[in-house]
């Protein structure tokens, strides 16, 4: 099959209204000395052969694991209509909704989207989304940087570290200062972050639930991060919002997080969704896209991509990120996963991820050479310290069909005979009940 | 149409949730959890699909409409990459697995994918090594910049600079500034290629790195490439490859060849995975040998026994950019479709991409003006100064082509040409559409003559008329409240 449309009567048509004799003719322009030294691509396959090896590819992978790591990103059930509606190809071979009249769909869903986002971080803006929870903490720093004209960064150790280690690579060139803050008993320690917080401060950030799956209210660190004209970032896990107190109620200036868990599949790192929702005295520093309400000709409602001058494609070298290309498909998955769940069902699903990680604390402090960290109260992840080490045990567990958690020896020292387990709507009171036995024998081995 | 939050019924229910299996327990103490809930609609599932559906149906995709959208490579994907993405053995895949103790066995087919997907990119664009892991073009250009910092700080280089011409797409100088370069734009002469004296004015030791789009955004392939490459290197700069218009040129030229550094290719442009309104895409950056050492970690390695493993043990990299490997499902598409075209295909898909816009352009010729009047790439671009002599600009013809059922083409870009109207047919679509298309174009051109309020008034086909953009950005209005 040729792949090209263009039969070869086609192409000589083109060529003679075109004026030139063959198409090699059009690429006169790349000079001889710059042809290809090599390009040694194997010859093209049928759709029943690409399927058949990448199918095999698919079936190497194991995923009858069952699953108690989270560590950020999460086994959480997708209702069939998100697969269903983002499937739509009038959404997925849409590009970026620059002309609006042609767009309406895609803008009112971004639109949406945002409305979904400061519901529910108790903000007032959001965009139309960001790469990743990572890129999206960082963006949230570099605004608190151009809003405070400040170069120092306090970090608490309870934001995951993947994206502490995001920050760090990003900013190397910029003179940007991070100081890093312990977590003490499951808490930002307050002593260590006051000792740091004057007024040289751009932003003070901070994870609710923290990697450890602890969760604080954080409202007296706000109110002295503010009292030093410095900004709040809180990075969330978007499902426990269900439940848990918001950024905005704490008084956070700019909340960021990992979308993934809102209806986007694990997939192996990607594509995730990054979210970010601020206080409006930030708009303007606000990085990518933004959808706003207007009205047409008629003065009916319709929507646009707005604040346009903030962007690269108009501010270039003065804009306030370079992002283009955004995680938009994922974002409108987001938004139709709490529009089926509904504030109703958000919260009954938030409650349902809290009481099955309560009932597998209780199953599993009951077990000889493990002990249920409780020194905070946690939502659907928590920590637990063995007699033995993690990493193996987590080893000796997937033979037994767990992914058994997360070691928090690969992230924080002193810590090799700790994991951490995040348990999700998903998991059943057989699956914990199982879990705690064969944790139980991994641990007697 | 209404907006989902104003379908609302309060405790509707548009999901079920299983009964629970364990005992209800106490809720942590008030002081951590939120007051009120967040204001979601409640709604029924039908709700929810009939609302998403019918929102669809007020889209222009390329699965429903001809989309020539310059720069942006909007080509038919073909279904079956769907298809493998969302097979459950990849998307059930959690990412920290492989990074577990004896997880690597875990994860094996994924691994493989990235792998083998980095190693076409290094044979198609003749680059040493890539990182599969930006997440968008914008983001590989970040990467990039960022591996150019760091190689210059080895070398004990300390430089402030990069160029860009400024007929760049505006990520290019974005990304440059954001990792922390001061930008110098090269002017474009009136042939349409970067000023030389201008260049060579600007470059001294103090560059880091010269930013090109090869084929540039006019669409125009500079046989001065070489040079300009040259004379970077000969200061110690770098040459970045931006690939948004690789399509021009797969298996016709590699940026390696010629001597780029580092290069980034959109994966949702050239390799035929789709943009889904505006993302995810991937941008996965290739090096040259010298710059290997700083891509970020982890590496994907291939060992001796062909199993495949992640190495973060590379002291030199400039660290994390994504928290993964890249955009995993976006990736396995683009490594299905080139699996699919093969090397032939591959060739022929470019070919024919420049055929077509050849085609446009040597059809138009005439009906409008074309500053750059020569034979081009993958993309042509037009002015619409004629018609706008008659009141008619570049944004009014891409309006009334939206009543006419096709997706404008990108216009006011490149921002050097006046009311610029650039069109990138791409490979996949026939005769009779680019025919249909041209055909129209040259309609509006004597429309324009004629009755230039025709054109003006439009669109009056669609949900809405046009809107009011400066009310937007005067009275931002960016999320309903109820």
């Amino acid at each position: 099959m040729n792949y090209v449309p263009h039969t070869d009567k086609d192409t000589s048509e083109m060529l003679k209204a075109i004026g030139v004799g063959s198409v090699e003719d059009l690429f006169r322009d790349i000079p001889g000395a710059l042809r290809p030294k090599s390009f040694d691509i194997p010859e093209g396959k049928s759709e029943f052969e690409v399927c058949r090896y990448i199918k095999k590819l698919a079936a190497k992978n194991a995923t009858d694991l069952i699953s108690f790591l989270g560590a950020g990103f999460y086994d959480h059930y997708i209702p069939a209509a998100v697969d269903a509606l983002v499937s739509r190809s009038e959404f997925y071979t849409a590009y970026t909704p620059y002309q609006p009249e042609s767009s309406q769909g895609w803008l009112q869903a971004i639109y949406e989207y945002q409305t979904a986002v400061c519901e529910l971080l108790g903000l007032d803006v959001s965009n139309a989304s960001l790469y990743d929870g990572g890129t999206a903490l960082y963006e949230a720093a570099m605004m608190a940087v151009r809003l405070t004209g400040r170069k120092k960064i306090i970090v608490d150790q309870g934001v995951n570290l993947i994206y502490r280690t995001m920050l760090y690579t990003y900013t190397s060139n910029l003179s940007i200062e991070f100081i890093e803050t312990p977590v003490v008993s499951g808490q930002s320690s307050r002593e260590e972050v006051f000792k740091h917080l004057d007024d040289s401060v751009a932003a003070v950030i901070l994870q609710n639930p923290n990697f450890f799956g602890a969760i604080d209210d954080y409202t007296d660190i706000v109110k002295k991060t503010h009292e030093r004209g410095a900004i709040a970032i809180q990075s969330v896990y978007p499902i426990s919002m269900g439940m848990l107190k918001t950024p905005g109620e704490m008084g956070f200036d700019i909340a960021t997080g990992e979308g993934q868990s809102l209806g986007i599949p694990l997939s192996f790192g990607g594509p995730y969704l990054g979210f970010i929702a601020a206080k409006k005295e930030c708009l303007r520093q606000m990085p990518g896209r933004i959808v706003g309400a207007t009205v047409d000709k008629d003065a009916r409602r319709g929507f646009v991509l707005t604040l346009q001058t903030r962007e690269q494609h108009i501010r270039r070298e003065k804009a306030t990120s370079n992002i283009c290309s955004n995680e938009a498909l994922c974002a409108l998955r987001a938004v139709i996963y709490l529009t089926l769940m509904g504030k109703t069902g958000l919260k009954e699903l938030a409650s349902l991820n809290y009481d099955k990680a309560e009932f597998a604390k209780s199953v599993l402090e009951k077990i000889p050479g493990v002990t249920v960290k409780r020194s905070s109260p946690t939502f659907n992840e928590f920590t637990i310290a063995l007699t033995k080490n993690a990493d193996d045990i987590v080893y000796k567990m997937v033979d037994k069909g767990f992914a058994a958690g997360f070691p928090l020896g690969r992230f924080y020292k002193g810590m090799d005979n700790y994991l951490l387990l995040a348990v999700t709507e998903k998991r059943t009171r057989e699956e914990i009940l199982k879990f705690g036995d064969s944790l139980e024998a991994a641990l007697c081995d | 149409m209404r907006l989902i939050f104003e379908k609302n019924a309060e405790s509707r229910r548009g999901f079920k949730i299983q009964v629970s299996d364990v005992p209800q327990t106490t809720l942590p103490n008030a002081r951590y959890l939120r007051k009120e809930l967040p204001g979601l609609p409640d709604v029924s599932e039908l709700d929810v699909v009939r609302h998403y559906t019918n929102l669809s149906r007020l889209n222009f995709s390329v699965d429903t409409n001809f989309y020539p959208l310059g720069s942006c490579t909007m080509k038919y994907n073909p279904k079956f990459t769907e298809t493998l993405a969302g097979l459950e053995g990849f998307t059930a895949v959690h990412p920290l697995l492989p990074q577990l103790s004896g997880g690597g066995v875990l994860t094996q087919g994924s691994l493989e994918v990235l792998y083998n997907t980095k190693k076409l990119l290094c044979e198609i664009t003749g680059m040493a090594g890539f990182t599969m892991q930006p997440l968008a073009g914008a983001h590989g250009e970040l990467t990039g910049v960022m591996l150019i910092a760091a190689y210059h700080k080895h070398n004990g280089s300390r430089r402030k600079y990069v160029i860009v011409p400024d007929s760049s797409h505006g990520t290019n100088p974005a990304s440059a500034a954001i990792a922390g370069y001061q930008v110098i734009v090269i002017p474009t002469d009136k042939d349409g290629y970067m000023n030389m004296t201008e260049y060579k004015k600007n470059l001294n030791e103090e560059v880091a790195a010269v930013m090109l789009t090869c084929p540039d955004t006019l669409g125009i392939f500079n046989p001065r490439i070489k040079e300009i490459t040259d004379l970077a290197h000969g200061v110690g700069a770098l040459m970045y490859y931006d690939g948004a218009n690789l399509n021009a040129v797969l298996g016709k030229c590699r940026p390696g060849d010629i001597g780029f550094d580092v290069i980034h290719i959109n994966l949702h442009k050239t390799f035929a995975t789709p943009h889904g309104g505006g993302g995810p895409g991937a941008g996965p950056v290739g090096v040259c040998d010298k710059l290997i050492d700083f891509l970020p970690i982890p590496r994907i390695l291939k060992r001796s026994d062909g199993t495949f493993t992640l190495d973060y043990h590379r002291h030199k990299s400039i660290g994390y950019i994504a928290p993964f490997y890249g955009n995993f499902g976006v990736i396995l598409k683009a490594y299905a479709y080139i699996l699919f075209l093969g090397k032939r295909g591959l060739i022929e898909a470019s070919e024919s991409a420049v055929l077509s816009a050849n085609y446009c352009r040597a059809r138009l010729k005439g009906h409008y003006d074309i500053p750059f009047d020569r034979i081009c790439m993958h993309e042509c671009v037009l002015s619409a100064s004629r018609q706008a002599r008659r009141g008619v600009h570049a944004i009014d013809i891409a309006k009334y082509l939206i009543d006419k059922g096709y997706h404008p083409p990108t216009i006011y870009f490149p921002m050097i040409v006046k009311e610029a109207i650039m069109i990138e047919p791409t490979e996949t679509e026939s005769k009779e559409t680019l025919d249909g298309f041209i055909d129209t174009m040259i309609d509006i051109a004597k429309l324009a003559e004629t009755d230039p309020d025709a054109i003006t008034r439009a669109p009056l086909t669609r949900s809405v008329k046009r809107l009011d953009e400066t009310k937007a950005a005067r009275e931002p209005n960016l999320r309903w409240r109820g």
